[in-house]
């Protein structure tokens, strides 16, 4: 039985990993073949980094993430507080299941939706172009945000009712004791918000695709326009700088926090009930 | 002279549609230790917590130091609160829970009142000094830089309470501190209660389900039950002269039987007349009457004014509770004297062991053993416990 | 407190209620909106029609030419494609979860660092590298080439659509289904061995009805995606044919907005019905209608 499960553990991740290590081998290659390996070269990673538009979409995609990452912390926060809050059921329940129907719809619904909306808008108030950099922003603020409250929300529930109230009974104002007490002790839930925020922002194309405007070109929509073209090993060079800053990130959050790597596999699973 | 610090008025409180408090009035006297005494659910809490300020009454007033206080919210009560679970901050060490409350700047005393009293905080030497000293009353020193986490209950809780005292309030509240501690730990608190109370002079108030921690620790009790004041008074009275049968069997053992009174003096229970000392009554009017198992002395059945048989028989160490049956009636006798199950006693109890209360809705409800067992007792802890 | 401070409360949630109405609900308005009407906006059923009725002519690979009905054709083959790929998914990955719990500690948290890795990748740039193995001049051809086995066709075909999208979703069916079972109470499995259930026994009286919630959540995180993908059908599939989300794409290319709205919605409707039913199915397990809990 062991011997079996070390067999299947290991087929699994050489399907997991083999178009991985692929993409690792052949940026090195000499030539422009991605099938057949020629001779160690570092030519495209030369040539990557003398290429504007994707160190802009690079720029661009960081950018985004962390603007989306500041907004849906803060608003996702207040929103968590909000609801923790609410004595009528049907509110809290409404409220839920609207900020679930981002997480479980397909993101082309999310994008075409939204895409819909600004566009119809842009007509209406007579704009050249609907879709801008603010108008991705919108949309990456609002997919982050069910991630936000859905780590924000049971830290509130688990802490102890009589914290705040211990606070006002000391002499805060509700908002001290808000900013004394409540918030040091739901910043674990905060914090991995804004990290899966970040996260979920970088990665994202199709909502992203379809909401952006001519201009703003994030790293995920320039893979997809250099992939509608023939692709050359540049684009391996891209994904295997990609790879090690990942692995890099998730060798240091795990050897430094035993909880995160749990967390951040959550990341898209339960929806908030 | 003690002065009124605390009135409430009529106060009702209901929730969802259910009265939790009915038309409340209490008085609560300077530097007094009074305790709210009553079975879960019976309000003491939702007391506690109007006159900290986290729930506004549905109807009534309440008043401190002669102002109407309703709408002042808890930070601008001169009271303080020692919760039910210390609910001490987890993120700052013994020193910094202590010191929180003296860290926010606050209206230099005298002036809350003023609409735009300018807020000064206290010096950090000030701070310094106070915290110490009050670590040192809760017999803390040395702890200051422990992280409130890694304490013991105990610990805890005397954190909690140091917390509250050093902002001196005029009255602190104790929201059922002891109940997480251990019988010697808890008697020992309760003493170091009761000492901290009479030194500082601050008026405490005290909820607990534990009756005989209120009759230990307070000058005044408030017995409660469904919302309602059943008794207030000072131990003595309480535990003496029970007005009703609540009461009565709330606070120790309670023998409840059905009465009349002939006239004052002369009480008529089980078919036998007694002599009492009480009187005020109507001529043939039914009472309680209240006989505690204590007072009840066995002695042969030629002698006894009353004869009956032994059902049961339970050491207690201190005492034997004794179950006896007179015709049909259960009654509790705790005895050092040891009669075998089955034997025919009789009984003598002088005129000061009746205690006749007037009938009311509690008329019935208790004071008969029949269904006395040896774990009568712990159901009825353990379901006091569940209130949280 | 929640007595005291309703009007902090409104303060806290007004812009959050705001927003999601604003930037959630209201575009789902709009895509019925568009669905519903024309270029003109005026109120017709067209696009939706247009979904049910549209044909074209297809030649199989005999020649013979058919008639079919277009967009029921894709949808029937996006449908189809995206639940053997989560079956797959399942089979493969539960066995993978259920082996994670079993191994040590530290073990355990290498996979799942390992199973995270691809995750994070950009699944474009995934995907595309599946393209250039399956290509017929590609590296399983040049393998298999190698041990003398003759080339295979697979790009461009369903499974090779199948294999994308089982690779791209693989994670998301292990991860639930590991957190659901490493979660486990040990003493639960005591007790049936302790009652005389063999292990297999176990694995099917406890183990599996108890971890299904996860398994639920794996199969929806898997599905979803799957029916609605665009890109794995392009590339894997060698432009040869579509899917649902391949179908709408094209539409919005080419501006058709009010039939890719159309498209979008019949699509929401179909995932809110499956959700429904889901839900309606795994309720019936819980309150006892036969399997279940023990």
């Amino acid at each position: 039985m062991k011997t079996a499960s070390r067999i299947y553990t290991a087929l699994l991740f050489i399907f997991l990993f083999a178009p991985i290590a692929i993409l690792l081998i052949f940026s090195f290659n000499e030539s422009k073949s991605l099938s057949v390996f020629s001779q160690f070269s570092l030519k495209w990673y030369r040539e990557l980094f003398r290429d504007e538009a994707t160190l802009t979409s690079v720029r661009n995609t960081l950018l985004l993430a962390l603007t989306a990452m500041i907004g849906s912390t803060i608003l996702g926060t207040a929103a968590a507080v909000g609801i923790q809050r609410l004595r009528a059921r049907w509110l809290r329940a409404s409220l839920n299941t609207v900020t679930n129907i981002p997480m479980t719809n397909p993101d082309i619904i999310t994008g075409i939706s939204m895409m819909l909306m600004f566009v119809f808008s842009g007509r209406l108030f007579g704009l050249a172009n609907s879709l801008s950099f603010w108008t991705m922003l919108i949309a990456h603020v609002t997919f982050c945000l069910p991630y936000v409250i859905l780590q924000v929300l049971p830290k509130l529930r688990q802490m102890d009712a009589a914290l705040p109230e211990a606070a006002m009974d000391l002499g805060c104002t509700p908002i001290q004791a808000f900013f004394k007490v409540t918030l040091p002790e739901i910043m674990p839930g905060i914090i991995t918000g804004a990290i899966m925020a970040f996260t979920m922002s970088l990665d994202d194309f199709v909502i992203s695709y379809f909401t952006s405007g001519a201009g703003f070109q994030t790293l995920p929509i320039r893979i997809y326009n250099m992939t509608k073209k023939t692709v050359t090993p540049k684009m391996y060079a891209l994904a295997t700088i990609i790879f090690f800053v990942i692995l890099a990130l998730l060798l240091i959050s795990n050897l430094t926090d035993e909880d995160s790597g749990r967390k951040r596999k959550a990341r898209k699973s339960k929806t908030i009930d | 002279m003690s002065k009124e610090l605390i009135r409430l008025c009529n106060c009702t409180m209901t929730f969802d549609g259910e009265t939790v408090l009915d038309s409340i009035n209490l008085e609560i006297q300077d530097k007094e230790f009074l305790t709210l005494l009553g079975p879960s659910g019976c309000g003491k809490t939702t007391t506690l917590r109007i006159i900290g300020g986290f729930l506004k009454p549905t109807s009534g007033d309440v008043y401190f130091d002669g102002v109407r206080i309703n709408d002042v919210p808890p930070y601008k009560r001169r009271v303080n609160t020692v919760f039910q679970k210390y609910a001490l901050f987890p993120h700052l060490n013994v020193f910094d829970n202590v010191a929180f409350g003296l860290r926010i700047p606050k209206a230099a005393p005298g002036t809350e009142a003023a609409a735009g009293a300018k807020k000064v905080r206290l010096p950090k030497e000030e701070v310094y000094r106070r915290v110490m000293e009050m670590l040192e009353v809760v017999s803390l020193k040395g702890f200051e830089h422990r992280s409130v986490t890694s304490l013991s209950g105990g610990q805890q809780q005397r954190v909690a309470i140091a917390r509250a005292l050093v902002n001196q309030p005029e009255v602190l509240l104790l929201d059922e501190p002891l109940g997480a501690l251990d019988m010697r730990l808890r008697k020992d608190m309760q003493n170091e209660l009761k000492r901290i109370q009479q030194a500082t002079g601050i008026t405490f108030i005290y909820v607990t389900h534990d009756q005989e921690e209120a009759l230990t620790m307070s000058d005044t009790v408030v017995v409660m039950n469904n919302g309602q004041i059943q008794q207030i008074g000072t131990p003595e009275d309480i535990y003496n002269e029970p007005q009703n049968a609540f009461v009565a069997d709330f606070i120790g053992e309670s023998n409840i039987l059905d009465g009349i009174m002939h006239e004052d003096g002369v009480v008529q229970i089980l078919d036998r007349k007694f002599k009492c000392l009480d009187g005020g009554f109507a001529p043939m009017e039914p009472v309680d009457v209240v006989i505690r198992p204590e007072d009840i002395d066995i002695v042969s059945v030629k002698e006894g004014m009353l004869c009956g048989t032994v059902t049961n028989i339970t050491f207690k160490g201190v005492h034997y509770d004794i179950i006896v049956d007179f015709k049909g009636f259960k009654w509790l006798i705790q005895s050092t004297d040891y009669s075998p199950v089955g034997a025919k006693i009789g009984i003598k109890i002088d005129p000061d062991g009746f205690h006749i209360m007037k009938k009311s809705e509690y008329s019935g409800m208790f004071g008969d053993y029949s269904s006395y067992s040896e774990e009568y007792d712990e159901i009825s802890i353990a379901e006091s416990e569940d209130e949280a | 407190m929640r007595e005291r401070l309703n009007r902090s409360t409104f303060s806290l949630l007004a812009p959050y209620s705001f927003w999601a109405v604003l930037f959630i609900v209201v575009p789902l308005v709009f895509v019925a909106y568009y669905a519903f009407t024309d270029n003109s906006f005026s109120f017709t059923f067209d696009n939706i029609t247009r979904f049910f009725t549209a044909t074209s002519t297809v030649t199989n690979g005999s020649g013979a030419e058919t008639e079919v009905r277009t967009y029921l054709l894709i949808f029937w083959r996006s449908l189809k494609l995206a639940v053997i790929s989560t079956i797959i998914c399942l089979l493969l990955g539960y066995p993978m979860a259920y082996i994670m719990t079993r191994a040590g500690s530290r073990a355990q948290r290498i996979m799942m660092i390992l199973i995270m890795i691809p995750m994070w990748m950009n699944f474009l740039i995934r995907t595309y590298a599946w393209m250039t193995i399956l290509q017929d001049t590609g590296i399983l051809n040049g393998f298999l080439g190698v041990l003398g086995l003759g080339t295979v066709h697979i790009i461009g075909t369903e499974s090779a659509v199948v294999i994308g999208m089982v690779y791209d979703y693989l994670p998301y069916m292990i991860l639930p289904i590991y957190s659901i079972l490493a979660k486990m109470d040990d003493k639960l499995i005591e007790a049936a061995k302790d009652l005389g259930c063999s292990g297999p026994q176990v694995l099917r009286k406890v183990i599996f009805p108890l971890s299904m919630p996860g398994v639920l959540n794996g199969i929806t995180m898997v599905l979803i995606p799957s029916i609605s993908t665009f890109y794995i059908s392009q590339k894997l599939g060698n432009g040869r044919f579509f899917l649902i989300g391949d179908a709408i794409e094209n539409q919005f290319v080419a501006n058709n907005l009010h039939f890719a709205a159309a498209m979008a919605f019949i699509l929401m409707v179909i995932l809110l019905v499956a959700m429904a039913l889901i839900k309606y199915v795994t309720n019936r397990q819980a309150y006892g209608k036969g399997g279940g809990l023990l």
